[in-house]
């Protein structure tokens, strides 16, 4: 038998008992009259790889600011480890703060740039020389060391900044758009860094991305924001699985919105299942929900291309089924998306791997072609 | 072609408003006195041609630069004058960096208002500005009536007439030239680097002096270099302000011009100033370049 610890599942905010890192309390702040951050109320556990997803200007670097110091609210508390960080100057926490223009000090050089944080703690020359040595191998810099920032690229500026926030291995890690700059490899191995760091000192993170592969690969969860408010805290399959609302299912990945009327009427003592009613001439689509929903609520199914299956023939197995017409395929190498028009007009993606090569696919542009796909493979919506 | 003609412009500028006035007064303090017009010898004779060329060579020497070195008084003047030209600036610096501070710190809307209050004295005359200040430092002046009357002082304080004087308008003279490339310098200073600083464990105070002050210091230097150069050959203020016992390079080359009327010892009093300045001008380039290097 397995390690029983190890199969436990992290997931500190579903357990009661378990005591939040931070504390938002109905946290509003505002600018003038401009309200950045809405009456937030969130918990973040120690250990967790927190990420905040949203598009630019929804808050998430003034919630960033205000764990650092930088901002305070102007109503609710922020708790950090139970106490109200308010009265607490920036210097005073135990959080450090990669911020998103770098803030690198122009005027030392990488290696002092790094080293700044140590030596504020007034530790010795030989740890403060060791931790930046170990710095500057995490982030591949050891031979710009002596470089000024001016004199090194966007992207090894952004490893500087990230090196710099880790050096004093805080209990809190802030991340803003820590990774931006990056290029894909080492923006990949970077985050694999991050985790690794993650699980060796135990730092919590919270990091801002707008890369949701990111988000997805680093995250113990995710919040999407929308102006200023938090529409969703989910696991990272769980936000792409079972979004709450078109808002997210649209923010995360690709995914085919089809919009229509509940109806329960022919469904008899099926309570778990829906028929939505999308296009006129079409029969409804069949959906697995729990939701409690009136007859002829508006409602949208959120399906992601990649459970969306495309044949030549009408298949058999499954309850939906529409008949199209394939108008585009965009070819990306591993996959394949095709683009294909209802008899209404209406656009809906259908993903396939392609195992085998380009030139023996089965569709064609024009091509007459069948989209199927289950029950539970979309989710339904109300907004 | 077009490209050396543009870089040619500055040089020839320089060439006709520099290089050849100086040539004049080196030649100049190489001559000797005459009571004559001009009042120097020898004068170039060209209608002689190359005779008349290599007689007028043979007639210069350098007995004036001699001389110079013997007097005390030349090289105690040029000491002097360095003393109060580094004091003053120092000075320059401690009321001018506040004042540069308080710019970059003041909200947006103020600070055209506050730039336009540093300039605004270039709009007078510098002469009346320095005559007001003889009004305010004298015996009867504002600054003692001012004093006496809240009852700081019984005597009143003489300062017109001293060094103190002095520094006084050179200060008050040089204060914008200060000012202006320091506040320059944090005006480009990033918000997020202080926030950066305290995030890394600094307070305000530390902060300061280890982000804003090293980053400001190419403004300092500029400036520092800014007031130094002219204050170093300042004629007008001691003359104005200061007393029998201000000794300053530039009022004994004036002496020497216009009392004595012995325009070659003067040139040569000119040319070794100029050749003191040289130095901190080089500098004063070099911490140009090197700014421009670093904005890169
Ligand atoms: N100091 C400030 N003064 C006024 N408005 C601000 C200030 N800081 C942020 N804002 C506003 O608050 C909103 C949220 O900003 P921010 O948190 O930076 O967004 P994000 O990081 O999600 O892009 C933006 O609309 C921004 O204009
Ligand atoms: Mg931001």
């Amino acid at each position: 038998m397995a390690d029983a610890a190890a199969q436990q599942v992290f997931a500190p905010w579903n357990a009661p008992e378990a005591k939040p890192i931070i504390q938002f309390r109905n946290v509003t702040k505002r600018f003038g009259d401009f309200t950045a951050i809405d009456d937030l109320t969130l918990d973040i556990h120690e250990k967790e790889f927190f990420s905040l997803l949203g598009p630019s200007g929804c808050g998430k670097t003034t919630m960033m600011r205000m764990l650092a110091g930088f901002e305070t609210p102007t109503e609710g508390t922020i708790l950090l480890d139970g106490q109200d960080i308010a009265p607490v100057p920036p210097n005073k926490r135990a959080v450090n703060m990669m911020f998103q223009s770098y803030a690198l000090f122009p005027h030392l050089s990488v290696w002092d740039n790094i080293a700044f944080g140590l030596r504020r703690e007034g530790l010795d020359k030989d740890r403060i020389g060791n931790r930046v040595e170990e710095m500057l191998r995490l982030v591949q810099l050891g031979k710009f060391a002596q470089r000024k920032p001016h004199q090194i690229s966007g992207g090894q500026r952004q490893r500087v900044a990230l090196a710099r926030s880790l050096a004093k291995a805080p209990k809190l890690l802030l991340l803003d758009e820590p990774l931006g700059a990056l290029d894909k490899k080492l923006r990949q191995e970077t985050q694999f860094e991050l985790m690794d760091i993650q699980e060796t000192t135990g730092t919590t993170f919270v990091i801002v991305t707008h890369d949701q592969e990111e988000a997805m690969t680093v995250s113990s969860r995710v919040a999407v924001m929308d102006h200023g408010k938090i529409v969703q805290v989910d696991t990272p399959d769980r936000i792409y699985e079972e979004p709450n609302s078109v808002y997210v299912a649209d923010f995360l990945g690709d995914v085919n919105i089809i919009r229509g009327k509940a109806s329960r009427k022919d469904m008899g003592a099926d309570t778990d299942h829906v028929h939505i009613h999308f296009a006129e001439g079409q029969s409804p689509l069949w959906a697995a929900t729990k939701r409690d929903l009136a007859e002829g609520t508006e409602v949208a199914l959120a399906i992601r291309p990649e459970k969306v299956t495309i044949t030549r023939d009408r298949p058999t197995d499954r309850n939906n089924a529409i008949r199209g017409k394939v108008h585009d395929i965009a070819y990306l190498g591993n996959i394949s998306t095709y683009h294909v028009e209802l008899p209404g007009g209406q656009i809906i993606k259908a993903q396939t791997a392609n195992t085998r090569r380009v030139a023996r696919r089965s569709f064609t542009w024009e091509d007459e072609v069948w989209l199927s796909f289950t029950d539970t493979a979309g989710a339904v919506l109300v907004d | 072609m077009r490209r050396f003609g543009l870089i040619s412009v500055p040089y020839l500028w320089l060439l006709a408003l520099f290089l050849v006035p100086f040539l004049i007064v080196l030649k100049i303090s190489l001559s000797d006195i005459e009571l004559a017009i001009p009042p120097y010898t020898p004068t170039l004779d060209l209608s002689r041609g190359w005779e008349g060329f290599t007689d007028w060579a043979s007639q210069l020497d350098l007995e004036n630069f001699w001389f110079l070195a013997e007097d005390s008084l030349y090289w105690k003047a040029y000491l002097s004058s360095l003393k109060i030209a580094i004091v003053s600036t120092i000075m320059t610096l401690i009321v001018g960096y506040p004042i540069a501070y308080g710019m970059t710190r003041a909200p947006d809307e103020w600070r055209p208002t506050l730039m336009m209050l540093v300039i605004l004295p270039f709009w007078t005359s510098f002469l009346i500005r320095v005559y007001a200040w003889k009004a305010i430092l004298s015996q009867e002046g504002l600054l003692n009536q001012l004093l006496m009357g809240i009852g700081v002082i019984g005597e009143p304080l003489t300062i017109l007439n001293t060094n103190t004087a002095v520094y006084i308008g050179i200060v008050y003279t040089y204060l914008p030239f200060m000012v202006l490339p320091i506040y320059a310098a944090l005006e480009r200073l990033d918000e997020s680097l202080l926030e950066a600083a305290e995030d890394l464990g600094c307070s305000r105070f530390t902060a300061f002096w280890l982000v804003t002050f090293p980053m400001s210091k190419q403004g300092i230097i500029a400036g520092s270099f800014l007031v130094f150069i002219p204050a170093m050959g300042e004629f007008v203020i001691p003359a104005l302000l200061g007393g029998s016992k201000t000794l300053m390079i530039g009022k004994v080359l004036w002496e020497e011009f216009f009392s004595n009327r012995d325009w070659p010892v003067a040139s040569a009093v000119a040319v070794i100033l100029l050749l003191l300045l040289i130095i901190p001008i080089v500098l004063f380039q070099r911490n140009e370049e090197k700014q421009r290097e670093a904005e890169r």
